[in-house]
């Protein structure tokens, strides 16, 4: 994400802070921290090399992490890539939480921010954790040949340890480390001079996640199960749109709730909390309060299915609004008054829900005197919840102690910049002055959801005289979610186009000479943020779909239509010959569809074959098999990326077939889990992934599978049944209408 | 009400309203938050823990029906990680955020005590009480089936 526009001038910024060695590891190993989950640490006091490197006389080597780990695996990953290029041996290896310091601990992939999310923490540090890692080498390699009174060019690493082979001496890195003295400036690493993906003995071979043991004897800790002395429980009944207050609080019956503390109007539309001595008093107190709401004249208004109708006619350009460009290649439309044929295509995408397992909540506790906090909050940026809980309270980041702990899934939702999770619980503790941990209900969190847009899409294709595909066009009509969920970067880096919604509509693999993706941007008031596979998501359902309605009305095999889009771009040949290879698609079986699928994710290749079997009375769709080939450059964590992409594609499978959110009256229609229906394991199909290797750095995986799913589902509904199916999620209903002639090809 | 019942073989006793799911009097009275709130209504099976052998959502549980009951928890299911289910999950890989992973182990456990050889149809059918919305479902099959064969 944003990756190609980001100077690396952070390798070099960092590359100068060795010696840096004031900087204390103290801070990170207090309290319940993960640094407690990890490992113990050293007894005798280690020497830091750098920011991110320290070695005990023991041999003990903390190796700094700064990734928010929601089961994704990237706070192994990263340590494990500095501990490839300084030799170290992986059960030395004590990782410890970075604090919430962007300067140092920032990714240069990912604008400097410390922020886990956009699949972007692997392919944003690698290159500067390797040159961390070999800058230590470095560095205990010089002390080793100044202590034996050698060149360092005789000497060599095994995992902790320096050879000295003319001689046979041997020093470990914690012998090293207890004499070692650090140079002013940091030694300078040539690209050159790190390991070739041969030399490798970590990246490419998997290790357990440190965390893994901990999700299976229930000993994880994740913000939820955090409790401090004192502490209390929180519940907040919350405005039903953004922007209404509340006008009148009838609060009799929820204060004549045993075990109530206090009930609390609290500013800017966080709700009505209630403060109780347990959690299921806060929780029946809130069901207790009787409260009316200022009207939202815009929010309140909204009907999400009236207004796809609208959306679409926007797109189709029925309704005349200012489009803002987004990607350009080539003359852009131009062509399509030139082209031999042309083509149009139309989908659309509802809003859909995180769903992460963990509800939302946090744990604060502001001091006596109000002017300092410490909180434990899962969230994907450990620097925006230290900003928020400084803002919020209206004082300074460095009085606000952040307490890293593992999450209960991610997939965006807990990456807001406002950090909407996190003030209730700073508003309530600063009010009764105690600890506090607000907890949200599945129906607090779906209420308060923060949705992956609904979106309408209209594509326009021109043909040349050969047949081949010439000119592009993508109306995207949505919300703007980037002006939601994070203004800074809207205003800022973004330059006020919305990235999130826009993703995916680029195409740079295809040979098309001529495109253009331009998006429509309406305001709901409808509570947005990305969600897993981002706007790639909704895109992709359009883009994949139409390339495969293109191939299919010109009587071309949809496998043949993309190798021959793809002619230019050999590693998407690759997944796609690979994944064809698979299941067999130049043999499929009659029976059942087939479809395709194919996406360059920011640079990873990916394509998948869904084989679906229907049901024409109920109109329900059944996954078999999906199949996925992914190349996502070095394979880092192998078994991880396999773990990745099959849990993306099972999310992929309820953005396709089921999960839904409406919205009538402003509105959320949805509570809990009977009526917002995700993926259980009644619905999976055969899953393979298979790894396509390259040796290019690394890409990104966590989501990458998700988008595949919509458009490879409706492309073998296409292939099977002979329509096509135009709305995500394809709920029976909707297949049926189009198995009714609502939708033939 | 004052109510006593076991949990992973110790007494416990837990003073709260009668309603009080046991869920929470698990993860907050008693301070044993491996068992996992995820919907608060039986949709989603993070809460599971077994209750004299059997397996029990423990948000639809009230704590004036467990007097005298024996509770098991994820943190009772072994002292060290080693019943065969937990072996299996470690081999297979299967967590990924983990939130839903005591509940799922909890079910796999009880579902291979009744039927220590079950088919796929079973343990599919079985373990759709739960949710994993990091989409292990893959591994956690393929781990029920190895803790079947190695036992
Ligand atoms: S929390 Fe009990 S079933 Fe979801
Ligand atoms: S591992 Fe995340 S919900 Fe199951």
């Amino acid at each position: 994400m944003l990756r190609r526009s980001i100077p690396e001038t952070g390798v070099t910024r960092r590359a100068l802070m060795i010696g840096a060695a004031g900087l204390s590891f103290a801070f990170v190993e207090r309290g319940f921290g993960l640094a407690d989950a990890i490992s113990p640490a050293s007894a005798a006091s280690p020497t830091t090399f750098n920011p991110w490197v320290a070695i005990a006389p023991d041999g003990l080597i903390s190796i700094m992490s700064p990734a928010a780990e929601m089961g994704q695996g990237s706070k192994t990953s990263l340590p494990l890539i500095l501990a490839e290029e300084l030799d170290a041996d992986w059960k030395d290896v004590r990782i410890v939480a970075a604090p919430p310091n962007e300067e140092i601990y920032g990714n240069p992939g990912f604008l400097g921010m410390m922020y886990t999310a956009g699949s972007a923490t692997v392919a944003g540090y690698y290159t500067p954790m390797r040159q961390f890692g070999a800058q230590v080498r470095r560095v205990i390699l010089d002390n080793a040949a100044r202590k034996w009174g050698v060149a360092v060019s005789e000497l060599r690493t095994e995992p902790s340890v320096v050879v000295h082979d003319k001689t046979g001496r041997r020093l470990s890195y914690g012998e090293i480390a207890s004499f070692a003295v650090l140079p002013p400036t940091a030694p300078q690493i040539n690209p050159d001079e790190l390991k070739r993906p041969g030399q490798f003995r970590l990246i490419g071979n998997d290790v357990t996640r440190f965390e893994l043991p901990t999700k299976v004897d229930g000993s994880a800790r994740y913000a939820i199960d955090i409790q401090v002395p004192g502490m209390l429980y929180g519940a907040l009944l919350t405005p039903v749109f953004p922007d209404s207050r509340a006008k009148t609080i009838d609060d009799a019956a929820a204060r004549a709730v045993h075990g109530v503390v206090g009930i609390y109007n609290l500013p800017n539309g966080v709700g009505v909390g209630v403060v109780a001595e347990t959690p299921w008093a806060a929780f029946t107190a809130k069901d207790a309060l009787r409260v009316s709401w200022t009207p939202s004249p815009k929010a309140g208004a909204f009907d999400s299915e009236a207004s796809m109708d609208r959306y679409a006619a926007i797109s189709r350009g029925e309704i005349s609004q200012q489009a803002t460009l987004w990607d350009k290649a080539g003359d852009g439309t131009d062509g399509l008054e030139t082209a031999t044929e042309t083509l149009t295509g139309e989908y659309r995408c509802d809003y859909a829900y995180h769903a992460q397992m963990e509800p939302l909540n946090a744990v604060a506790s502001v001091s006596e005197d109000g002017n300092s906090v410490e909180i434990w909050c899962g969230t994907q940026s450990q620097a925006m919840a230290v900003r928020v809980a400084a803002s919020t309270l209206g004082i300074d980041r460095s009085k606000v102690k952040f307490n890293e702990v593992l999450l209960g899934g991610g997939f965006g939702r807990r990456g807001p910049q406002d950090q909407d999770f996190l003030v209730g619980a700073l508003l309530l503790s600063r009010e009764v002055k105690r600890p506090i941990k607000v907890l949200w209900t599945r129906e607090d969190d779906i209420r308060n959801g923060r949705f992956r847009p609904m979106s309408a899409h209209r594509i326009e294709a021109g043909f040349g005289k050969g047949g081949e595909l010439t000119t592009w066009h993508h109306r995207v009509t949505t919300d703007n979610v980037s002006i939601f969920q994070d203004p800074g970067r809207y205003y800022g880096p973004f330059k006020q186009r919305d990235m999130l919604s826009l993703l995916g509509t680029e195409l740079p693999t295809y040979s098309i000479p001529n495109r253009l993706s331009e998006h429509f941007a309406v305001d709901s008031g409808v509570r947005l943020a990305s969600l897993r596979g981002i706007g790639f998501t909704a895109n992709k359902f359009a883009t994949e779909s139409f390339v495969d309605e293109s191939a299919r009305k010109r009587g071309i095999d949809p496998l043949e239509f993309r190798l021959s889009l793809t002619r230019n771009a050999p590693r998407a040949r690759a997944v796609l010959e690979a994944v064809a290879e698979m299941s067999n698609w130049r043999q499929r079986r009659p029976g059942s569809g087939y479809g395709l699928a194919y996406i360059d994710y920011s640079g990873t290749q990916i394509a998948g074959v869904a084989e679906i079997v229907m049901d024409r009375t109920s109109g329900e769709i059944r996954l078999k098999n999906f199949w996925v080939a992914i190349d996502p450059g070095v394979a880092v964590q192998p078994d991880n990326i396999v773990a990745q992409t099959e849990g993306s594609v099972v999310y992929g499978m309820g953005m396709a077939l089921s999960e839904q959110i409406t919205i009538k009256d402003g509105e959320i229609q949805q509570s809990n889990f009977y009526d917002y229906t995700v993926m259980r394991m009644r619905d999976l199909p055969n899953i393979e992934v298979r790894i396509v290797r390259s040796d290019g750095r690394p890409t990104g995986v966590g989501q990458m599978a998700t988008p595949l799913v919509a458009p490879a589902i409706g492309n073998a509904v296409a292939e099977l049944a002979g329509v096509r199916l135009r709305h995500t999620p394809m709920l029976p209903s909707r297949v049926l209408a189009a198995l009714n002639g609502g939708a033939r090809q | 009400m004052i109510v006593h019942f076991t949990v992973n073989g110790s007494r416990a006793e837990a003073d709260a309203p009668p309603e009080t799911p046991l869920l929470w009097v698990l993860r907050e009275h008693l301070k044993l938050p491996g068992t996992r709130f995820g919907c608060g209504a039986g949709l989603c099976g993070a809460c599971m823990v077994h209750i004299d052998g059997d397996r029990a959502f423990s948000c639809q549980t009230q704590l004036s029906g467990i007097e005298g009951r024996a509770v098991t928890t994820i943190e009772g299911l072994s002292k060290d990680s080693t019943h065969p289910v937990q072996k299996a999950w470690l081999k297979e890989q299967v967590p990924q955020c983990g939130y839903c992973q005591s509940g799922q182990i909890m079910s796999a456990a009880a579902l291979l005590k009744h039927s220590p050889h079950p088919t796929r149809d079973e343990i599919v059918d079985y373990m759709s009480a739960h949710i994993c919305r990091c989409g292990t479902y893959p591994r956690i099959l393929r781990a029920i089936e190895r803790a079947s064969r190695e036992g």
